[in-house]
């Protein structure tokens, strides 16, 4: 079938077949590796994305699904360089490690915060349930997303 | 000192948080194929026959192999741990492809390589296997039983080894039959499943050019692997072989070992001419990444009438999985029975194990390995027999800590199971726990709240732990069948910029940043002028890579023993420059000065001398450029205090984590950020074997949760925030006095929750609690 995906700016048309999924997609036939696949229930949150501004994990969402709508990934949070607040929080706080959640963590923060700007710290771990990380103990992703919200309010 | 000691933030961080990091299946390269496998659905089954036929047709198949075409060779195990006897330990082969029969459900029958990943998952699905399913056996301790079914035909009794380290039987019995009181547990520590985020993910190739392999592999150690496959599986040239690991998404033990997989299609990509990757998935991942713990344990402790410890006895099945692991031999002996004294006084200790094969997932090292078994065994004893002769636990633990040491000016402290402590304070660290819980006002609030009918409840856990396993003779002497050093190379260009080659490898834990800090500290240089490199043994010399928390304590000495020469070397070079004598010379901020003079000259100009020389010492070579081997001279011995305070819902048996207090010492902190990070993600894992992880085997040898629909992984809102101090107890021999800190927090935090839980249902005298502390267990336990 052939799609169009609006991906981080840049709009896409290519042929899929029906079963690929949206993460594969953008790994394999857009080369955007920062979307990661971590396990096959859309239990892990690594493949998180943005589709019309809304976190959605991309391995459960067909490539055709998403057709005609409005792709951001890890790729598309930097401008020009320079992290977007969400990403400097990530990193001025240390909450990443051997960063393959990452590109998931911050994709669900962004919606996190855009949803609630000032989320208590009990709102973002709730936020951060379908978000897996093994080497941070959560403990620094929260207080990274603490900072961003602050970040992003100033 | 500018960058050691300040928590600098991380170098590496830019292309994880943008999406460009580096991991193996990120990469293509041309012409690539993709290779499925057929795994075992059968716990234990004979091989009737393979048929092939229909895969081979499947369009875009290009190669179906089974075990009959790769032969029968397989990975071999890393450590030899011999009987009691002394008869050699059992080693059953390991194949790359089972032939004849399949011994856990998942192993390895065939592998389909295809032009797509589709292909040879579709073609996979056409393989017909004619599977004849055999009794199979999960548990270790009913594997040894009689009439168990047997694993390996030449393993009589399922039974690799048995082994025992400490003070003869007899003394520890008979001390133990005169104490005052013995307190005695009996459970499971039970089978953890890794689960590093990223999962196994390889990609073989091989240069017909230069008839030449290259292995890309999410590996903690690729030289080793290499090492491994070329001399001990595959009888290929380990000049002709380059592993490439660069950034690996997390390991804890589980890529440390050398994988079929990896063999296997390395082997392939020559017979096919192509590159083949293979990514695993996470219902393969659960079934064949190396899992965690899973012995069945005995412990006593008896006391005198003062509670002080008079003797420690325990015995061990530990469950090896189906085949020997790279390391799963020495997880339940030398990195368990050696830690047995924990920061105790204990005057008599016996240690027992039976290591044993079953019909399951191999079990290897998994994030502290063997030394939170043996944590989790000395501490919950401790609490639980404060409980029995009514005693407050952190008295119990003053009564009986080790007085504290420096190691310099007192000497180590020899334990009873071999290992000698390099330094420690194990009263500090639980005095500043303490303090930072408030205990006296806890006591007070956990009475009050009792008489409202909440249960809240206090566990202690005060460890130490052996890392930087070393040194080489000693672990060699003990059965390793490889060195324990490291490998540090400093190459100095001529410019003045440093390129630093460590055999150490970073899957999370900030090499690029740490390991930066101190080499521009010892230079004087801006840290922007070090280059770390690591994950390329074309780049890299040899390396041992990174597990039991070496990085630092093994793979920073050796760094530090290079950047010696450079500096040592670079004087003599100031020194003709400078018309000066060698002695009359000291090095400081980046260049050498004449003592007492304005004279210098800077790195940077000493290091263009030494590529560009004219002028220049007579008999000097060009260049600085310096690699070092550090053997160490001792483990590094890291210990701390951890205190957990939770509470239970009488309804229902859930477990609310409300506080975690983890004070640590692990020697010097190069950068504190990363040391907390580490401690966070370990207290985490600790608390997911109390409260929430665990496989579970079903009748038929099937591992019922292989899912993250099934497995309980910590979540974010299962924590509170992580409350972290520490004291610095330096190590005294190595060059930058750590000890390391990646294990710390998972091998103290177990059992603090634990007892904790224990602490909270006091008033149901429930004291036999096994872990995960699931609601259902909890309830269970109040309510019988």
């Amino acid at each position: 079938m052939e799609i169009t995906i609006n991906v981080n700016g840049t709009s896409h048309t290519k042929e899929v077949e029906p079963m690929v999924s949206l993460a594969t997609f953008l790994r394999e036939e857009l080369r955007l590796t920062g979307t990661h696949i971590g396990c096959d229930t859309t239990s892990c949150g690594s493949c998180t994305v943005l589709l019309d501004g809304k976190a959605v994990k991309s391995c459960t969402v067909l490539a055709v699904q998403a057709s005609g709508k409005e792709v951001t990934s890890i790729e598309g949070m930097a401008t020009n360089g320079e992290l977007h607040p969400i990403q400097a929080a990530f990193k001025e706080h240390h909450g990443l490690q051997c960063g393959f959640c990452t590109p998931g963590m911050v994709m669900t923060t962004a919606d996190i915060l855009k949803n609630n700007p000032k989320p208590s710290e009990q709102e973002i771990r709730h936020g951060l349930e379908g978000n897996f990380c093994r080497c941070t103990g959560y403990h620094n992703i929260v207080k990274s997303i603490q900072h961003a919200a602050d970040n992003l309010k100033s | 000192m500018a960058f050691v000691g300040q928590p600098i933030k991380r170098r590496e961080d830019y292309r994880f948080l943008t999406g460009k990091g580096k991991y193996t299946d990120d990469i293509v390269l041309p012409g690539m194929t993709h290779a499925a496998f057929v795994r075992c659905p059968y716990a234990h089954a004979k091989i009737n026959s393979i048929d092939t036929t229909k895969a081979a047709s499947h369009p875009g198949v290009v190669a179906v192999y089974t075990g009959e075409h790769v032969g029968q060779f397989g990975v071999p195990c890393g450590w030899q741990v011999d009987f009691k006897s002394g008869d050699t330990m059992k080693e059953p082969l390991h194949p790359l492809l089972a032939v004849g029969k399949a011994r856990h459900a998942g192993e390895n029958v065939a592998v389909v390589i295809a032009d797509s990943l589709q292909a040879a998952r579709d073609a996979a699905e056409l393989v017909e296997v004619d599977y004849e399913e055999l009794p199979a056996v999960t548990d270790a301790k009913e594997a040894i039983q009689s009439g168990a079914p047997q694993v390996h035909d030449d393993v009589p009794n399922n039974l690799i080894f048995d082994w025992e380290i400490g003070n003869p039987k007899e003394e520890v019995d008979a001390a133990l039959s005169s104490a005052h009181h013995v307190t005695k547990l009996e459970f499971k520590n039970q089978r953890l499943v890794p689960n590093a985020m990223e999962p196994r993910s390889y990609i073989a190739q091989y240069d017909i050019s230069f008839d030449k392999y290259t292995l890309y592999t999410s590996t903690q150690n690729p030289h080793l692997i290499r090492l491994l496959m070329c001399a001990f599986v595959l009888g290929i040239p380990e000049h002709k072989v380059r592993v490439i690991s660069y950034d690996v998404g997390g390991g804890f033990g589980s890529k440390i070992y050398h994988y079929t997989e990896e063999a296997l299609l390395t082997w392939a990509s020559k017979e096919i001419g192509r590159p083949v990757k293979w990514t695993s998935d996470r219902s393969e991942a659960f079934i064949t990444d190396a899992h965690g713990r899973d012995n069945v344990t005995v412990a006593q402790m008896g006391f005198d009438s003062e509670g002080k410890i008079v003797a420690f006895k325990a015995h061990n099945d530990a469950n090896l999985g189906a085949y020997l692991s790279t390391f799963s031999t020495c997880v339940p002996t030398y990195l368990h029975g050696t830690l047995a004294q924990g920061c105790y006084t204990t005057p008599l200790i016996n240690i027992d194990v039976n290591a044993v094969v079953t019909n399951t997932t191999p079990v290897d090292a998994y994030r502290g390995a063997g030394r939170p078994e043996m944590t989790y065994m000395i501490e919950h004893l401790l609490d639980t027999a404060a409980l029995e002769m009514k005693m407050d636990p952190v008295d119990l633990r003053f009564k009986n800590f080790i007085a504290p040491f420096d190691g310099v000016d007192q000497p180590g402290y020899q334990t009873q199971v071999a290992l000698q402590y390099d330094s420690g304070n194990y009263e500090g660290t639980l005095k500043r726990a303490l303090e930072m819980v408030g205990y006296e006002d806890f006591r007070k609030e956990q009475e009050e709240s009792r008489k409202n009918g909440k249960l809240l409840g206090i566990g202690f856990s005060t460890y130490i732990e052996a890392c930087g396993i070393a040194p080489s003779a000693v672990v060699g002497s003990l059965g390793a069948r490889a060195g324990l050093y490291e490998v540090g190379h400093v190459r100095v260009q001529p410019t003045g910029k440093v390129s630093v080659f460590t055999g150490s490898h970073s899957h999370g834990q900030g090499h690029e940043t740490a390991f930066a800090q101190f080499v521009a500290d010892k230079l004087g240089i801006p840290m922007d002028d070090v280059d770390i490199v690591h994950g390329d043994t074309e780049h890299v010399a040899f390396g041992m890579g990174t597990y039991g928390s070496r990085s630092i304590a093994v793979g920073g000495s050796a760094i530090m023993k290079s950047l010696d020469k450079v500096i040592e070397k670079g004087a003599r070079i100031a020194a003709h420059k400078l018309e000066a004598a060698v002695d009359d010379l000291e090095y400081a901020e980046g260049k050498w000065t004449v003592k007492g003079t304005d004279k210098s000259i800077a790195f940077g100009d000493v290091s263009l001398t030494a590529y560009v020389p004219h002028d220049y010492p007579e008999g000097e070579e060009p260049g600085l450029d310096f690699s070092s081997f550090y053997d160490p001279a001792n483990f590094t011995y890291p210990f701390g205090a951890h205190i957990a305070i939770v509470e239970v819902d009488k309804d229902t048996g859930k477990v609310d984590l409300k506080r975690f207090i983890a004070v640590d010492d692990v020697g010097n902190v190069i950068n504190p950020m990363i040391v907390e990070g580490q401690i966070h993600g370990g207290v985490v894992q600790g608390v997911g074997q109390a409260l929430l992880e665990g496989a579970i085997y079903d009748e038929s040898g099937n591992l019922a949760n292989g899912s993250y629909m099934d497995y309980a992984m910590p979540r974010a809102d299962d924590f509170p925030f992580i409350e972290t101090d520490r004291t610095v107890t330096p190590c005294p021999h190595n060059p930058l006095g750590v000890k390391g800190a990646g294990e710390a927090g998972c091998i103290g935090a177990t059992p603090a929750v634990a007892n904790a839980v224990m602490d909270a249902l006091l008033p149901y005298g429930v004291k036999d609690l096994q872990m995960p502390l699931t609601p259902e267990r909890v309830w269970t336990a109040m309510n019988s």
